[in-house]
């Protein structure tokens, strides 16, 4: 974050120029994707936002309120329920629905998407809420232990609830609303929320309350409350991640909605930096980029000496390698919990001493 | 001691903390009127901090109350205890590590910015005029105590005196009508803490403060303090002002051991 370069108006002008120039370029590739790139691509390309979404909101909680939640795939999975129940017209349901029908006060439900993100949203917020209250009572290996079984609670709920969300069949076919522009403009408005709240004073407080709970109570912040709502809005955009992540794939069921899942966000947000906005969405694009780029090791490989059978999660283990290497050489992940800025770039490439103090 | 009883400020009667068997503060009565001094001194472990603790919510008391302005305020939680006008200083400084000082101060005024989560995120006007007067605020304040060219620096990296000093304007950041100091002179030297001294009494006549300060090195408490508590084993073994306190046989015991 800036601030404070009253010294050098040039380089701010600069800095806002490279700003506007990259968003530009950025809009322009994402309107120019559908047209260019192929099915294939463009599904990453897409995929890429959604984990933006789904990195941010973990990051509010483990990077910037210093709660350490494992039950992610949960709130997503109640997010994308709730969405694909109410955009799924009666006849679709109808063909889901084989085994137990559906609850009657479902079944003709069917409204359009934007509204049916926003409450998919706010049902995953309520069960954050509800799950939250309780669970923040707890703190660091424990509330990690109590959400991750809360986020199992909730698959198991979903899996046996069958009248109403079809159970371990899963629901296929929904409409395919998550379009590249909805996910990334979706992308681009969860950003500016977080880059907003962390610059507010609201902001400031879930920080204080990761930096030093104890300090943070007695400089008159209701810390629970800050934990509370901060866990309410995580979920609120883990909800709307999966519900956009179900629209995307079209289909939906339990499964998808394991530990493995959270592990996947997990690992995005501890690469790119703990606690950086930044961070998140730079690794949310290249995790993404190189989990597709390098699905040729789970195949069958001719290594010339050797061939490898194939072996399926390969490509994990490179992950799993990359996130040792990390926290041996660079614990922070890829940004620490500073922010992207044009000067950090350019003193990246311009190797010359030219540290004057770069504020906050 | 001259003002009368309606300038109570903060008082406990009959206040008792028990860890189990451990009895770490027993029977506790102070009186701390507008605008004093006061100080609480004993050995290690004597119960000082523990006394703090409940004071300012941190922990439920086993028995008695903690009134302020009259006020039973037992049992409230330590956030609204500094919002009524208590705030506090920690012995291990409690500052926090990712912020600037600026930021540290800021925290601090969470509280009288008082907008909800949307209002701050969506920068609305009233939370914008309430920030740039939190902002102010706290420059005026760092102004006040020379920390102004440092309020970018991160505050953890300040020298040790510096983010006593910083810990102290952070509490004043919260308003407070009476500030609890938890060892401010500990790790300091003599000069350092004549300072410090005069650095309270200064923040005492400009904010209109009343201060009650833990210490356990007696000679750095007698020159600043009005009045004074002793503990020892959690019993108030004496109280009154720092000559009596000098020459009372029990506190002469507590210190330096009997014979």
């Amino acid at each position: 974050m800036k601030a404070t370069t009253g010294k050098r108006p040039f380089a701010l002008t600069r800095n806002r120029l490279l700003t506007i120039i990259a968003l530009a370029a950025f809009a322009v590739l994402a309107i120019i994707a559908n047209s260019f790139f192929d099915a294939f691509m463009l599904r990453v390309f897409n995929m890429c936002a959604i984990y933006i979404v789904l990195a941010l909101s973990l990051n509010l909680l483990n990077g910037f309120t210093g709660l350490f939640s494992l039950g992610h795939a949960g709130f997503m999975a109640v997010g994308a329920y709730v969405c694909a129940l109410l955009t799924m017209t009666p006849e679709l349901k109808e063909m889901n629905y084989f085994l137990v029908p559906i609850v009657p006060w479902l079944r003709n439900i069917t409204i359009p998407f934007l509204p049916a993100i926003l409450i998919a949203g706010l049902a995953s917020a309520f069960v954050g809420f509800l799950i939250g209250a309780p669970v923040l009572r707890l703190r660091d290996d424990y509330l990690a232990i109590a959400t991750l079984g809360f986020g199992e609670i909730i698959r198991v709920l979903i899996t046996n609830a069958q009248p109403i969300t079809n159970g371990a069949q899963g629901l296929k076919g929904l409409p395919r609303y998550a379009t590249t522009f909805s996910v990334w403009v979706a992308a681009g408005l969860v950003t500016l929320f977080m880059v907003l709240l962390m610059r507010s004073s609201y902001g400031r407080a879930m920080k204080a309350v990761r930096d030093d709970e104890l300090a943070a109570e007695a400089m008159g912040i209701n810390v629970f409350r800050v934990k509370v709502t901060s866990f309410t809005v995580s979920s609120f955009l883990a909800g709307v991640g999966g519900a956009l992540l179900g629209h995307m794939i079209t289909t939906i069921d339990p499964k998808m909605f394991t530990f493995m899942l959270t592990f996947n966000i997990l690992l995005i947000v501890v690469l790119g930096g703990i606690g950086s906005i930044s961070g998140s969405v730079i690794s949310a694009i290249v995790v993404t980029i190189l989990m597709e780029a390098l699905r040729f090791l789970d195949e069958p490989m001719n290594l010339i000496f050797f061939k490898t059978e194939g072996l399926p999660g390969l490509r994990m283990v490179v992950f799993s390698i990359l996130l040792m290497v990390m926290v041996i050489y660079r614990q922070r992940g890829l940004m620490g919990n500073k922010e992207f800025s044009w000067d950090m770039l350019q003193g990246l490439f311009v190797k010359k001493g030219r540290k004057e103090g770069d504020h906050v | 001691m001259s003002e009368n009883t309606s300038d109570l400020m903060l008082s406990t009667a009959h206040l008792t903390m028990k860890f189990g068997g451990l009895t770490a503060v027993s029977d506790l009565n102070l009186e701390i009127r507008k605008n004093e001094i006061v100080g609480l001194i004993g050995p290690n472990g004597a119960g000082k901090t523990t006394a703090f603790n409940v004071i300012t919510g941190m922990y439920y008391p086993t028995e008695g109350k903690v009134l302020f302005k009259g006020r039973n305020i037992t049992g409230l939680k330590p956030h609204s205890i500094t919002a009524l006008g208590i705030a506090r200083t920690f012995q291990n400084i409690r500052l926090f590590k990712e912020m600037s000082v600026l930021e540290n101060v800021l925290v601090a005024c969470h509280m009288s910015i008082n907008t909800g989560i949307f209002g701050a995120t969506l920068h609305l006007p009233g939370y914008r005029s309430r920030e740039s007067e939190a902002r102010r605020f706290s420059m005026e304040l760092l102004e006040k105590v020379g920390l102004v060219h440092l309020a970018y620096e991160k505050g953890t990296s300040l020298p040790y005196g510096q983010q006593r000093r910083l810990e102290i304007v952070r509490a004043l950041a919260t308003k407070p009508k009476i500030l609890l100091l938890d060892e401010p002179a500990a790790g300091m030297n003599p000069q350092e803490s004549r300072e410090l001294m005069d650095f309270i009494r200064k923040i005492r006549d400009e904010f209109d403060l009343t201060i009650f300060l833990i210490e356990h090195h007696m000679q750095v408490v007698m020159g600043v303090c009005e009045h004074m508590y002793v503990l020892d084993y959690g019993v108030t073994i004496a109280h009154g002002d720092p000559a009596s306190i000098q020459k009372n046989p029990k506190v002469i015991e507590a210190y330096l051991g009997v014979d």
